[in-house]
């Protein structure tokens, strides 16, 4: 909300500069976003009167001017305008002065033009920020010539073009539309500064006759109230300067008496207005009703828009005439021979205009303002009393003595009933009652009680407050915070806080993974359909079953995720483009698995962990990580040979606890690396973490140690291609009780050995049972040796290297 | 003298040798089992009878000479070889050491883990509701009517006409009332979602909500908390300022501001000269929403408060651009290993 410095000083009699005034805002919720002094690059500039003009010795498109700079003294400039002449008073920027000039700041300096000595320069209004509305002749080819009513020489330009002031960009939160105006503003700043509020002038005297349109409501729901008011003998003619600079303080152009005003309320009392030419409004009649479906308008923008029954309609008898709280139809439009205006003013349910602006995007101050909120009670009143009489000062028309006021919500004081004490008990601190009071009355709260409680009628405009904790909160802002002192909870209960087990075992989970390398990703909870089929996953893969945003920023952002794979392999991607040759990532994030689409209930939120490496390593280093995540939490991992359309299919591996698959882990597959440049090996992992964590176990046992040392066996055995490790390991553990580890390590494959065939290296570590007496004997040991020798043989056809 | 030929020839022949090894096998020329010196003893049965005693002690003194001369060069001999050793065993000690490549929780766990400490530490315990929600628990149920701004498709993923993305934590707080009764102080952090993606906001970003529900609980009391939040998260002389605001599910609503942790408030670039950083929004708990969880107004009272921890963050860390926060660039969260 901007808000004009010297317009405040309407309603509020202000003795603080304007940078104290922000600090007071800022302390009773109106933080001033900017504040913008207008004359800020127009410095030392002065009127001057042009006494003497002579044409330039050596150039003839130039003038030398004696100007009469009053305190300033009498300055030689030298112009190449055409519109000066001897007693013309002009803006006269010194030496040093600083104007403005294609967009930017431009220092003045005395110095010679063609030999002749210029002093200065004289201003355009462009030169000084002005338009027409400013200062009337600002817009034209030339130096802007002032009226001799209007300055006299040696005053500072600023105040005399209206640009020596200050505009507060104020942000407003939003359960205070009724700050959402300059008269608004002054009522909060009358408030804090402890000054007496004016009300500007409303109202009229010497109405002329009555008005001929009814109004029909059929939405009361979106249109609470419709004030509207005849004028006639309307004479449409520009508005005064006053007005036409307040506008233009605030970025709005003059146009016409009739439709300054309406802005001008809008601005002021913070109602939106609009000025019907009652020559349009057929069978002068206005009725309020949604549109059918396909009804058609054109605004005054002169865009077509094509309505549904969502959007509320100003008719007149026959056709639309406005889009309610939006804007007017084009052929209703204010013209230079309107005689007589309807005025409306009128409050509009602002989810109804708000939807329709979306929709059609059409957007004005008036929708903007109805967005906000307009209150039934008050403001349509204020706004169309103001108006009449802004029509009554400017003279451009007569009001009918009654106007139309179609109310649908009743008309009742509202009021909270409280306690001194309850109000200090919400604050923590004790605000004497005359404070309480006072600072009440100053918000236009009418007070009335027994010392003890009180009852407070609340502003028809204040909406917003409806209970004890918003009197303590008007209270508080304007008595200020800084008297709350802190205090730790002096008589709560005392708590015990803390984690809970889960929360503890996934920062340990987090650990784990950061020890072996890995560092934490953090990517959205959406992503693209399209990664789906990046994936390869089949059209009936359960993954494409996925939740969608009705509203996505793009549809690359649009699903919600059911793995964590396409978002990890997109940090690869991006890594490596990036020139990042190996790295390590994880991330612990939900899947959204929904039980059924469109969705009836909330999707199961389902936590999942996703690995990637690239560069450097493979499958095993990756898998490294998850046994190191099995040894911390006590769980067996195994895994198997498995497939997924996005890994290798000879290097994919299936993680199973117990019999239960926890996931998947492989690398990715070349087809998919293509299509992502990828050229470096790219190991992926996504384990269900959610089935994994019941499994967990934080218990530490301990067995004894062996009384006797182990002894270790190197056994080389050649089998044929096919068969794996874990078969092996297992029928090698199957054999024998006392071998406690078989380890893989070497696997050697050569011609001698035989095509199809490999030769795998295990050290097998044999151990006494542990309440043996005496350690394993070597022959005990090469009798056990020779019977997994055997069961290798038997089993798995391996022979003995 | 025999003896005195041995000796010398031991002698000399001991100083000679050049290593353990050849040390070794003089001694044994001397006094191994086929030795010299042995030899004599063995040789004392054809020595006359008489003069055995005297041979014999002679044979032994120069046993023991032997013996102690071998000792000691072997002593020194050792200490030589222990010497070359060493220093072919020389390194140089400014190469790099050898170490496994650790990794780095990110950054925004790492400070809502921080956050999570410090309030934990008073008393909190942590709540985490669903990222997907229901229009009730994200809005309704914390007083934010059907046509408050804050509920547009502008700023909320919808998924159904009732279910969304949480645009907040803040609806954790009804889910936790309505299954705890006061004494209740919670935290509740995650994920949430606005449709908002420019240079300065993310869609997905993450929040940390802490709600208090008991008797008698006041704004002093929501000062004194983030006083302390602001000590342990910032600095010992961090303070805070309350400033009106406004929150549908607070009343009073304040921002808190934390003093300027770079300048200690004095005005630098990060504060933009005001030496104030707004951290957070924070107020008491309005009634309609405690009303709305089945928690008597008149008998509890509560605050609440919620920040981000994205910009917690990175005003800790000085990160100056949201989105190295998910672009998972390893060289940015390397830097977070500790």
């Amino acid at each position: 909300m901007k808000v004009p410095y010297s317009w405040l000083k309407d309603y509020v009699d202000l003795d603080i500069p304007p940078e104290a005034l922000e600090e007071k805002l800022f302390s009773c919720g109106f933080e001033v976003e900017e504040l913008v002094y207008l004359g800020k690059d127009v410095v030392n500039v002065a009127v001057g009167r042009i006494v003497k003009c002579e044409k330039h010795p050596d150039a003839d498109r130039l003038t030398v001017c004696t100007t009469d700079c009053g305190v300033h003294g009498v300055k030689q400039i030298v112009t190449a305008a055409t519109n000066v002449s001897e007693g013309a008073l002009v803006p006269v920027a010194l030496d040093g002065a600083t104007v403005l000039h294609e967009g930017g700041v431009e220092k003045i300096k005395a110095g010679k033009l063609r030999g002749v000595l210029s002093e200065g320069m004289f201003c355009s209004g462009e030169e000084l920020g002005i338009n027409d509305d400013f200062y009337e002749g600002a817009e034209v080819n030339g130096i802007l010539l002032l009226d001799p009513a209007d300055a006299k020489p040696g005053d500072d330009i600023r105040p005399v073009v209206g640009i020596d002031d200050y505009i507060f960009d104020i942000a407003v939160t939003a359960n205070r539309p009724d700050c959402q105006s300059v008269l608004g503003i002054a009522r909060e700043v009358a408030a804090v500064l402890k000054k007496p509020f004016r009300y500007p002038a409303f109202g009229f005297e010497g109405a002329c006759g009555e008005g001929d349109v009814t109004v029909t409501v059929e939405e009361p729901k979106l249109c609470p109230r419709y004030i509207g008011h005849a004028v006639k003998n309307v004479k449409i003619a520009p508005s005064p300067r006053w007005m036409r600079r307040r506008l233009a303080l605030l970025g709005i152009r003059g146009i016409s008496n009739i439709v300054d005003i309406t802005n001008y309320v809008l601005l002021e009392i913070g109602q939106p207005m609009h000025a019907f030419d009652r020559r349009s409004l057929r069978g002068g009649k206005i009725v309020v009703r949604r549109a059918a479906a396909g009804e058609k308008i054109v605004t005054l923008d002169e865009k077509e828009f094509t309505l549904t029954p969502e959007n509320l309609l100003i008719c007149d008898g026959e056709r639309p005439v406005a889009l309610a709280g939006v804007m007017g139809g084009l052929d209703s439009e204010i013209e230079q021979d309107t005689s007589e205006v309807f005025f409306e003013a009128a409050s509009f349910a602002r989810d109804s205009v708000r939807k329709t602006s979306r929709a059609l995007g059409q957007r004005s101050d008036s929708s903007a303002r109805f967005e906000k909120g307009v209150d039934a009670l008050w403001t349509p009143d204020a706004g169309m009393r103001r108006a009449l009489r802004l029509v009554q000062e400017l003279g451009c028309g007569t009001p009918v003595a009654h106007g139309v006021d179609a109310l649908s919500v009743p008309v009742r004081k509202r009021t909270v009933r409280t306690s001194y004490a309850a109000i200090d008990g919400v604050l923590g601190i004790r605000v004497p009652k005359e404070e309480t009071d006072d600072i009440l009355r100053r918000l236009f709260f009418e007070i009335e009680g027994d010392g003890e409680t009180f009852t407070a009628t609340v502003p028809p405009w204040r909406e917003d407050v409806d209970g004890y904790p918003d009197l303590a909160e008007e209270v508080i802002r304007m008595y200020g915070y800084d008297h709350i002192e802190p205090t730790f909870l002096e008589r709560a209960t005392v708590t015990h806080g803390g984690l809970t087990e889960a929360q503890r075992t996934e920062r340990k989970f987090k650990d784990v993974l950061r020890y072996e390398g890995y560092c934490e990703a953090c990517t959205y909870s959406f992503g693209s359909p399209k990664d789906f089929d990046l994936l390869r996953l089949p059209a009936d893969a359960p993954e494409r079953h996925a939740v969608s945003l009705l509203n996505p920023i793009g549809e690359d952002l649009s699903v919600m995720r059911t793995l964590l794979t396409p978002a990890m392999l997109q940090n690869v991607v991006r890594n490596v483009r990036r020139g990042n040759e190996s790295g390590k990532l994880f991330e612990l994030a939900n899947v959204y698995l929904p039980q059924e689409l469109p969705l009836k209930e909330l999707p199961e939120e389902r936590r999942h962990l996703a690995l990637a490496l690239w560069g450097e390593g493979d499958l095993f280093d990756l898998k490294g990580a998850v046994e190191a995540i099995g040894e911390t939490f006590r769980v067996k991992f195994t895994f198997e040979r498995g497939e997924r359309p996005y890994l290798h299919p000879g290097v994919t591996a299936v993680v199973k606890a117990g019999e239960r698959e926890i996931g998947t882990i492989g690398e990715l597959h070349p087809a998919v690396a293509e299509a992502l440049a990828l050229e470096k090996r790219v190991v992926l992992g996504e384990l269900d973490y959610a089935a994994l964590c019941p499994l967990f176990s934080s218990e530490t046992g301990y067995r004894n140690p062996p009384a006797f040392p182990a002894i270790s066996r190197d056994l080389a055995v050649v089998v044929d291609e096919e068969k794996t490790c874990a078969e092996l390991e297992a029928c090698i553990l199957h054999a024998c009780k006392a071998v406690k580890r078989a380890e893989l390590f070497d696997v050697y494959r050569d011609a001698r050995i035989g095509r199809g065939k490999k030769s795998m290296a295990f050290r097998l570590l044999f151990e006494a049972d542990e309440r043996a007496e005496k350690p394993l004997s070597p022959e005990t040991v090469d009798g056990f040796f020779k019977k997994i020798v055997g069961n290798l043989s038997r089993l798995l056809g391996a022979e003995l290297r | 003298m025999e003896t005195e030929n041995i000796e010398e020839e031991a002698q000399r022949e001991a100083e000679e040798a050049s290593s353990s090894r050849a040390l070794y096998e003089v001694k044994m020329k001397f006094l191994g089992r086929t030795g010299k010196v042995t030899a004599l003893l063995k040789g004392m049965r054809e020595i006359a009878a008489e003069h055995r005693p005297a041979f014999g002690k002679r044979v032994n003194e120069l046993r023991e000479k032997l013996e102690g001369m071998f000792s000691s060069l072997e002593e020194r001999m050792r200490r030589r070889e222990m010497e070359e050793k060493l220093a072919g065993e020389r390194i140089d000690v400014t190469m790099p050491g050898r170490r496994r490549q650790r990794g780095a929780l990110h950054p925004v766990t790492r400070t809502a883990y921080e956050l999570i400490d410090i309030f934990s530490g008073m008393g909190f315990e942590v709540f985490e509701g669903p990222e997907v929600e229901t229009d009730h628990y994200n809005f309704t149920a914390l007083n934010t009517p059907a046509d408050h701004p804050a509920r547009d498709m502008q700023d909320t993923f919808y998924i159904t006409d009732s279910i969304l993305l949480r645009t907040q934590t803040s609806a954790g707080q009804i889910r936790l009332m309505e299954k705890k009764s006061p004494p209740i102080k919670m935290l509740s952090p995650g994920r949430v979602f606005r449709s908002d993606d420019d240079a300065t906001h993310s869609p997905m970003f993450h929040q940390m909500e802490g709600l208090v529900v008991d008797r008698h609980i006041t704004l002093c009391d929501l000062k004194g908390m983030l006083d302390e939040f602001a000590r342990a998260e910032f600095s010992s002389s961090s303070k805070t300022r309350l400033r009106p605001s406004y929150f549908p599910f607070t009343e009073p609503s304040v921002e808190v501001d934390v003093s300027c942790h770079i300048c200690g408030g004095k005005g630098c670039p990060l504060c933009k000269g005001t030496g104030w950083i707004e951290v957070l929004g924070a107020g008491m708990v309005n009634r309609r929403v405690l009303e709305n969880c089945g928690v008597d107004p008149d008998a509890y009272s509560g605050f609440a408060f919620g920040m981000g921890i994205e910009r917690i963050a990175m005003l800790k860390y000085g990160i100056n651009n949201i989105k190295l926060l998910t672009e998972n660039d390893t060289r940015f969260l390397e830097q977070f290993e500790d």
